[in-house]
């Protein structure tokens, strides 16, 4: 028995080497492994486990703030609070949806929604029961808060438009983006986060976002936060200093808003700082922080006075007898009259079978450049126009800054247009008619401008600069402010000379008993005002109607009257401000978009803005 | 026959045994355990609810039966061998049965303050019971295969019971640990590699056998990482959390993968990988270290042992225990299919800790009785 074990002891030793060398080696291959593992991958491994548990949040930055030239705030920041349940933190949710039903009003569907959304998604993830609720109600929810486990306040920013509807054409407004905007920036993604949709907030929407801000958490695997890692606050938006003075702005938007549609701009006569400018009816930029309901929508967009619209930089009009200017300019500077020279108005001008009318019916007599423009003579420019020739004309136009963009820095902004023969031809495909030329020469026909444009054109003429409009005047980083650069306007390229007895003209039509303008003189100020009355015609009037007498504009419905226009500068001894108005459909250029200019040039005399930025460094 | 008995010279008295107990490989043991309540306590974030607590009770009675079976004879436990493994084969039957019953598939036994697997049980009494059977055959009837029938019975048994749960995992450690105590034995090794090639070429014919579900059962568990959201999200998340532990470790408590509960099981089958986030491939060595350190203290055991029974039982234990704690590594490091094999006396699990702390109190025991010899029906000579 003894040998048998020793020999069995043998074997199994044999064996049990056998094994030990084959239980070494498997643990070699696990070293191997986590070498493997743990030290040559060790890094990528790393990051793989970084990724698990960091994730990553935009932070919204603050976004820049616009201000009027004093400093005066017109967009702000402000508060959006909103109401948020918690489920994991609600013992009973429809217990905490009830004592919150004493504070917030909370509809039958609203609580299916909420109750809905609870059930989908995780219990540590809030859901929005209500958006923008008002401060009492914070208060409310805030002091009842042991009553309401698991409900919560959310705040985040939103856009406030100070003065609403008086600046919304100018500032323009924000909303969500669009989603196919939205691939193109990180930042777009981040629920809440707005961008400029017109006007300012639009132009200049990169400079007002600023660059988010960033924060790093922990996450673990079913993705609840675990701890903030690191934040990298993100750098608010610049603040925005506009060229435009508040009062007058707000004076102007209210001027205008007796009517039912107009536009008007007035403009810094010397360098083309837009000081105000309007355009009714308006919207409240405020409705638009929040998708607008369908129904509000609808009234909006589909209202035919266009209250979206910027009339002022995006309403084309024949500019009628404000076109005379140039006509009687381009007239002086190819010589081919005299100031004095007169001509016969017998209340029609008749070229090859064609009969043009002058708006007097019994004609003006004898008129000299003064006279005709004084009163506004139509048959005068008919025979300046046939003499011009429409290219010369169209010239002088441009001089002017009609029929180009004026570069204000709004999106949006139209063109107008300087017809001549070769546009025709492209555009048409018909050769250019005489009768053509004679209609550009009163601002009839194919003409179109833009209220600004027409502000611009009468600055030029005001002060003989170049001057191009602008709305910006600085913005401010990190309290710095950094004025816009302006280059000095260039002279204009006409003569001074021949300005000067426009200007003259222009001040005798508003000054003298004759004029057009006589109505809307500036009395008690101890200024004068010179202008331009024009009244543009939307319909064509037929013979018969000629001669059965032609209806008053009272008497046609709105779409069908005149369109009323008005371009002045004032004071006429040194020019510090120019204004176009137009009135839609609002019939005489005299009795209509005249008093209205009137009144806003008064206003700006009276308050003679700044041109300091005294109030802003306070800021 | 007691009469005599009692007047063996072998026979020791208890304060003599005491002093013959292995303390060393207790020690080692302890260790080991302590490294497991450490990495409880981790994975219950720093509390030692509700695992660690649970587990230290769990190894404080292990540790009593364990010191109580190593002074026990070890001819009790020859004579106890074949009894434990019908004990086992029984209780697997009995979980069939319950499954069959109407509770649905089942592993364990719910004895209220431990929840029994028989599988686990049965690691162990099949060792016994295989060292049992080879011990009372001589060297020459091992090479015959007449011989080697009724044990491939004794092992095929439980296999196909623990197949049938399914537990495919631990129906191929227990083959696998009774391939160790026939090699030990000193079955020839022509026939291993006879029965391997056999196996082998038999997978076609039970492939093909196989319905189109079965097939892509084996199919995912063979790859998981071709489903990396369903069982891949598991080896995948080991990985990184492994790779992620570099050579020195995050630090105790400072494993995100776990603590963020990336990482699934970290308390079972996946503690290893939380450990090696911890503490990097420096504790990984260590680790695996101690587990070779215990497995050679064990064929320090079994080569002294002077009969038969007490070495293929010593060293085939052991052997389980390397196999478990190779399987577990290769596992959570992406070498082999998630079988679900725990990290021996680490991972949290009663039946696995006892039937280990069992295993282990008969290898004390072998060493406290070394010098008995035994004839082939377990009498002292």
């Amino acid at each position: 028995m003894y040998r048998e074990d020793s020999r069995r002891h043998n074997l199994f030793s044999r064996r049990a080497v056998m094994l030990g060398g084959a239980q070494l080696l498997m643990s070699t291959v696990l070293i191997g492994r986590m070498y493997q593992l743990q030290v040559i991958d060790a890094k990528k491994f790393q990051m793989l486990a970084d990724e698990n548990r960091i994730n990553m949040r935009l932070l919204v930055p603050p976004r820049g703030r616009i201000f009027d030239r004093n400093g005066e705030p017109l967009a702000v920041n402000g508060m959006n609070y909103r109401v948020l349940i918690t489920a994991e933190q609600a013992p009973d949710i429809l217990q905490t949806l009830t004592a919150l039903k004493r504070i917030l009003d909370i509809k039958e569907t609203d609580q299916e929604r909420i109750l809905r959304e609870i059930s989908r998604r995780r219990s540590f993830i809030p859901v929005t029961i209500r958006e923008s609720i008002d401060w009492s109600t914070v208060s409310k929810i805030e002091v009842n808060a042991p009553d309401l486990p698991g409900i919560s306040i959310e705040v985040d920013q939103t856009r406030q438009y100070l003065v609403g509807s008086k600046t919304s054409h100018i500032l323009g407004y924000v909303a969500y983006p669009p989603p196919d905007l939205k691939q193109s920036d990180a930042l777009l993604r981040v629920p809440g986060f707005r961008v400029g949709k017109t006007g300012i907030e639009k132009y200049h929407d990169l400079q007002l976002r600023g660059k988010a801000g960033n924060s790093q958490f922990e996450v673990n695997a079913l993705g609840r936060v675990i701890r903030e890692l690191k934040r990298e606050p993100g750098v608010p938006g610049n603040d925005l200093i506009l060229t435009v003075d508040l009062p007058l702005q707000s004076f102007l938007s209210q001027r205008l808003s007796n009517f039912k549609s107009a536009a008007g701009v007035l403009l810094d006569a010397n360098n083309g700082a837009v000081l105000a400018l309007a355009s009714v009816p308006s919207f409240d930029p405020n409705e638009f922080n929040t998708p607008l309901p369908a129904d509000s929508w609808l009234a909006i967009s589909k209202s035919p006075y266009q209250p979206l619209m910027n009339k002022a930089i995006s309403g084309v009009y024949a500019p009628g007898s404000t076109f005379k200017m140039v006509t009687a300019l381009a007239a002086l500077e190819y010589r081919l009259i005299t100031p004095n020279q007169q001509f016969f108005c017998p209340g029609h001008y008749t070229l090859g079978e064609g009969r043009f009318h002058c708006w007097s019916k019994n004609g003006h007599g004898r008129v000299n450049m003064k006279q005709a423009l004084q009163q506004s003579c139509d048959v005068y420019f008919y025979e300046l126009a046939l003499r011009l020739g429409i290219e010369r004309i169209a010239k002088v136009a441009r001089k002017l800054g009609l029929g180009e963009a004026t570069g204000i820095g709004l999106p949006g902004e139209r063109l107008g247009l300087v017809p001549t023969p070769l546009w025709k031809k492209e555009k048409l495909g018909r050769s250019w008619q005489g009768g053509e030329t004679l209609l550009a020469g009163i601002g009839q026909g194919f003409l179109l401008s833009t209220p600004l444009q027409l502000a611009v054109m009468t600055a030029r003429i005001a002060t003989g600069k170049r001057i191009k409009p602008y709305l910006l005047r600085a913005s401010m980083l990190d309290g710095r402010i950094e004025m816009e650069q302006t280059e000095e306007a260039s002279g204009i390229a006409l003569s001074p000379r021949n300005l000067k007895i426009i200007k003259e003209a222009m001040r005798a039509a508003v000054n003298t008993p004759l004029g057009t303008g006589w109505g809307s003189r500036l009395t008690g100020s101890g200024h004068q005002m010179a202008g331009k009355t024009g009244t543009s015609q939307v319909r064509r009037i037929s013979r018969e109607e000629r001669e059965s007498g032609i209806k008053k504009n009272e008497d046609l419905p709105w779409k069908e009257r005149d369109h009323s226009l008005f371009v002045a500068f004032a004071p006429t001894k040194k020019p510090r401000f120019a204004i176009s108005v137009i009135v839609e459909h609002g019939g005489s250029g005299s009795k209509v978009a005249a008093p209205a200019a009137r009144d806003i040039l008064l206003e700006a005399l009276r308050r003679e803005p700044s041109s300091v930025l005294t109030a802003v460094e306070k800021n | 026959m007691s009469f005599e008995t009692s007047y063996d010279p072998r026979e020791i008295s208890l304060g003599r045994k005491l002093k013959m107990v292995s303390w060393p490989l207790i020690f080692m043991l302890c260790a080991l355990s302590a490294i497991g309540f450490c990495m409880l306590f981790s994975a219950g974030n720093g509390n030692w609810e509700p695992w660690a607590s649970r587990q230290l009770f769990r190894f404080c009675f292990c540790l009593v039966l364990m010191l109580f079976i190593a002074l026990t004879d070890i001819r009790v436990w020859l004579r106890y061998s074949y009894f434990l493994y019908f004990l086992g084969l029984a209780l697997l039957i009995a979980v069939e049965l319950m499954g069959v019953i109407g509770m649905g598939a089942q592993r364990w036994i719910d004895l209220k303050f431990i929840q029994l697997q028989p599988s686990e049980i049965m690691k162990i009494a099949l060792v016994l019971a295989l060292a049992r059977y080879f011990h009372g055959i001589s060297i020459d009837e091992v090479g015959l295969v007449r011989w080697l029938i009724f044990p491939i019975f004794m092992v095929l048994v439980p296999v196909a019971l623990v197949i049938r749960q399914p537990d495919l995992g631990t129906a191929i450690m227990l083959a696998l640990s009774a391939v160790v105590v026939f090699f030990l034995a000193g079955v020839r090794i022509w026939k291993f590699v006879l029965t391997g090639i056999l196996v082998l070429s038999a997978l076609p014919v039970i492939w093909s056998l196989l319905h189109e579900y079965q097939k892509r059962r084996v199919l995912t568990f063979l790859n998981p990482e071709s489903d990396p959201l369903g069982s891949g999200y598991h080896i995948i998340q080991s990985k990184i959390a492994l790779g992620s532990g570099g050579f020195f470790g995050k630090g105790f408590l400072g494993g995100t993968q776990s603590h963020l509960s990336f990482l699934p099981e970290k308390q079972t089958d996946f503690i290893f990988t939380m450990f090696a986030e911890e503490f990097g491939m420096i504790g990984g060595l260590a680790l695996l270290g101690l587990y070779l350190l215990i497995v050679a203290y064990g064929f320090f055991i079994a080569l002294r042992v002077r009969n038969q029974f007490a070495r293929l039982a010593a060293l085939g234990i052991v052997s389980v225990f390397f196999l478990y704690a190779f399987i577990n590594i290769a596992m959570v490091m992406g070498l082999v299919p998630v079988v679900g094999v725990p990290l021996p006396l680490v991972s949290y699990g009663g039946t696995s800790m006892l039937s280990l702390m069992v295993g282990f109190g008969i290898v004390l025991s072998a060493n406290v009785h070394r010098e008995i010899q035994m004839d082939r029906s377990g009498d002292a000579l």
